[in-house]
């Protein structure tokens, strides 16, 4: 008995190390995932910030875009950012929240709704040009808006606009169903209940997920070049109806030229837009803290 | 209560732009309308370009220079590329329209269905410069066909001994312009003549990617404008070719200009419709500034001005536009 006893144990001991042995591997393998991209990061931020910090000033926020690096600002483009996103992020926003209050909370599961749903999951994945385009045909040439703000800040939107409504919709599914019964237990309507139960504790989802589809709208060129949007802006929008330029057109255009000042403009460049993109990121943890505190 | 703040938030954010919105209005019309009664020169209007990018540098500098003279003129720069500069223009929706290459028959037709007349002026040469790695101490100079016999798709690998005879057996790395751009269009003109271009041939929009390609790589041999060659001739060694009185001829400002460096020279063009030019003013002062500044600006940013004559030239035409 003893014996086998011991024997058994000793196995047990010699599969012990195995596992434990594996366990040290798999988390040095989720380690060494990390470390990488932490350093690729690293480097990508240190090689930006060294090409572009010396280029950072007042003038570069004062000044319009100029043949002459020295001279060269991104005022425009920093403005008609801000400009396309006063549009895109109500229309994302609201068509986006809206449906995804619509097909969680009003839609009947039918094979109709099931196909709407994959599609604009399929719609998604679809190529930031394929919006342009779009918007180009409708916005520009159809409804005649021309390349103006409004123009591109709704192809914006409608690129962004399935990334909104996927994840307002796993933020609203994510709704406990008690909660829900409990309101409409008391004889509240289903306004009521949407309204007072469930966005309350949806917002923090819905604006961690939007807030980083917004982003996506800050950096992406394709759409924009597609759309027609100038490069060379040298005064500021004063309606939406007006021509614009901005941040992404800006640095593609740097990064094109020949001269190397340019490249550096672009990375300073890139440093503002990292700027805005951090600063959105930290509105959504700031939203999302608020409201989960509640 | 919470959805409540942020509904009224968003409205209060929403209608803050608004007025901001209608504020800034009411004051650019008040300047305009000083501008107007003070300067008596001052024009107005907007004026809409689009176009190659290469010609953007050249572009860029006199919209720079214009809004200095002329602030309440807005002009507008993009960078479509030729081909797409002209469906802008096509459309209506530009009065210039830059180019790397004459304007093509098809567009030409387009134009004139869709009843515009256009102008075409030439602003400055650029020197299509092609370039070979640092450490290829073989290639001295190339010819028209040599350079046809590299480039052109043969269905096999090209090395450097098929080109001529005591030439490394290195297979030729080849980089080229994308398809789209201005460049290759040039390119495939001159030399390719509609041929099929090498299919191991690296394409990029971007020339940088280019510049990289050849520094990188000791086989390697590219074509971009001679601005990008200028601003990195250190690392790059560009190759002189041969033109059709037998010499070889380095891409130079001074032999870009004359001419002698052929036939990779190319002109650079804007387009402009010339009922824009007759019913704006501002349309019609912009083309004229557009012609008395090119030779500086251009050099200015890398390429390289025309003769003196072929500007006033030019301005006549605009003037008989008017």
């Amino acid at each position: 008995m003893e014996n086998t006893a011991r024997v058994k144990s000793e196995e047990m001991v010699g599969r012990i190390d195995g596992r434990l042995m594996k366990n040290k591997v798999i988390k040095g393998i989720f380690l060494a995932a990390t470390a990488f991209t932490t350093i690729i990061l690293m480097v990508l931020l240190y090689r930006i910030i060294s090409q572009g910090a010396p280029y950072l000033s007042w003038d570069f926020f004062q000044n319009f875009a100029s043949r002459r690096p020295e001279q060269a600002g991104i005022k425009a483009a920093v403005i008609g950012t801000i400009w396309m996103m006063s549009v895109v992020i109500p229309t994302a926003a609201i068509l986006g929240v809206g449906t995804a209050i619509y097909l969680e909370e009003y839609a009947k599961k039918s094979a109709l709704t099931r196909w709407i749903q994959m599609n604009i999951s399929n719609l998604a994945g679809v190529p930031s040009v394929v919006f342009g385009l779009l918007g180009l045909t409708i916005f520009v040439r159809v409804f005649g808006f021309g390349n103006t703000i409004i123009a591109a800040g709704f192809t914006m939107a409608l690129l962004v606009l399935p990334v909104v409504i996927v994840a307002s919709q796993e933020a609203i599914r994510a709704v406990p169903n008690e909660l829900k019964e409990a309101s409409f237990g008391l004889g509240a309507t289903k306004w009521q209940t949407i309204y007072r139960v469930v966005l309350p504790y949806a917002i923090p989802g819905i604006a961690t997920g939007s807030i980083l589809a917004f982003s996506r709208a800050i950096g992406e060129t394709a759409p924009l070049i597609v759309v027609g949007i100038p490069t060379f802006v040298a005064f500021l929008p004063s309606g939406y109806l007006d021509q614009f330029t901005a941040l992404p057109m800006q640095i593609y255009n740097w990064t094109s030229r020949p001269q190397v000042e340019f490249h550096n403009l672009a990375a300073a460049g890139i440093i503002i837009l990292l700027a805005v993109l951090i600063l959105m990121n930290s509105v959504a943890v700031w939203i999302r803290n608020r409201f989960q505190a509640r | 209560m919470k959805p409540v703040k942020v509904l009224s938030l968003s409205a209060l954010l929403g209608s803050a732009l608004v007025l901001g919105a209608c504020s800034d209005d009411a004051e650019t019309g008040a300047t305009t309308d000083e501008g107007t009664e003070g300067g008596g020169e001052q024009l107005q209007g907007e004026i809409a370009i689009d176009g190659s990018s290469t010609v953007y540098p050249i572009a860029e500098a006199v919209a720079e220079e214009f809004m200095l003279e002329q602030p309440d003129v807005q002009v507008t720069v993009g960078l479509s590329g030729t081909g797409g500069g002209f469906e802008k223009f096509i459309a209506g929706e530009t009065q210039f329209s830059n180019a790397s290459r004459p304007i093509k028959d098809e567009e030409s037709q387009a134009l004139a269905d869709a009843g515009i007349e256009f102008t075409e002026l030439q602003l400055a040469y650029d020197g299509l410069s092609v370039v070979v790695n640092k450490d290829n101490d073989w290639v001295d100079q190339l010819t028209v066909d040599e350079l046809k016999k590299m480039w052109v798709d043969n269905g096999t690998a090209v090395k450097w001994s098929d080109v001529r005879e005591g030439w490394p057996e290195e297979e030729i790395k080849f980089y080229s312009p994308g398809t789209d751009s201005g460049t290759y269009d040039y390119f495939n003109e001159v030399i390719l003549e509609d041929a099929q271009i090498n299919k191991t041939a690296t394409l990029s929009e971007d020339d940088n990617v280019l510049v990289q390609g050849v520094t990188g790589d000791a086989n390697a041999i590219g074509y971009f404008g001679y601005a990008y060659y200028l601003e990195n001739k250190d690392n790059i060694k560009v190759v002189p070719i041969v033109n059709e009185a037998g010499e070889a001829v380095e891409p130079n400002a001074e032999t870009i200009e004359s001419g002698e460096y052929a036939p990779l020279s190319r002109p650079l063009f804007t387009y402009v419709s010339n009922a824009a030019i007759a019913d704006e003013e501002a349309v019609a002062a912009y083309a004229q500034f557009t012609l008395e500044n090119a030779a500086a600006l251009a050099e200015d940013v890398g390429y390289v001005s025309l003769p003196e004559e072929k500007y006033t030239e030019q301005l006549e035409t605009i003037e008989g536009l008017k």
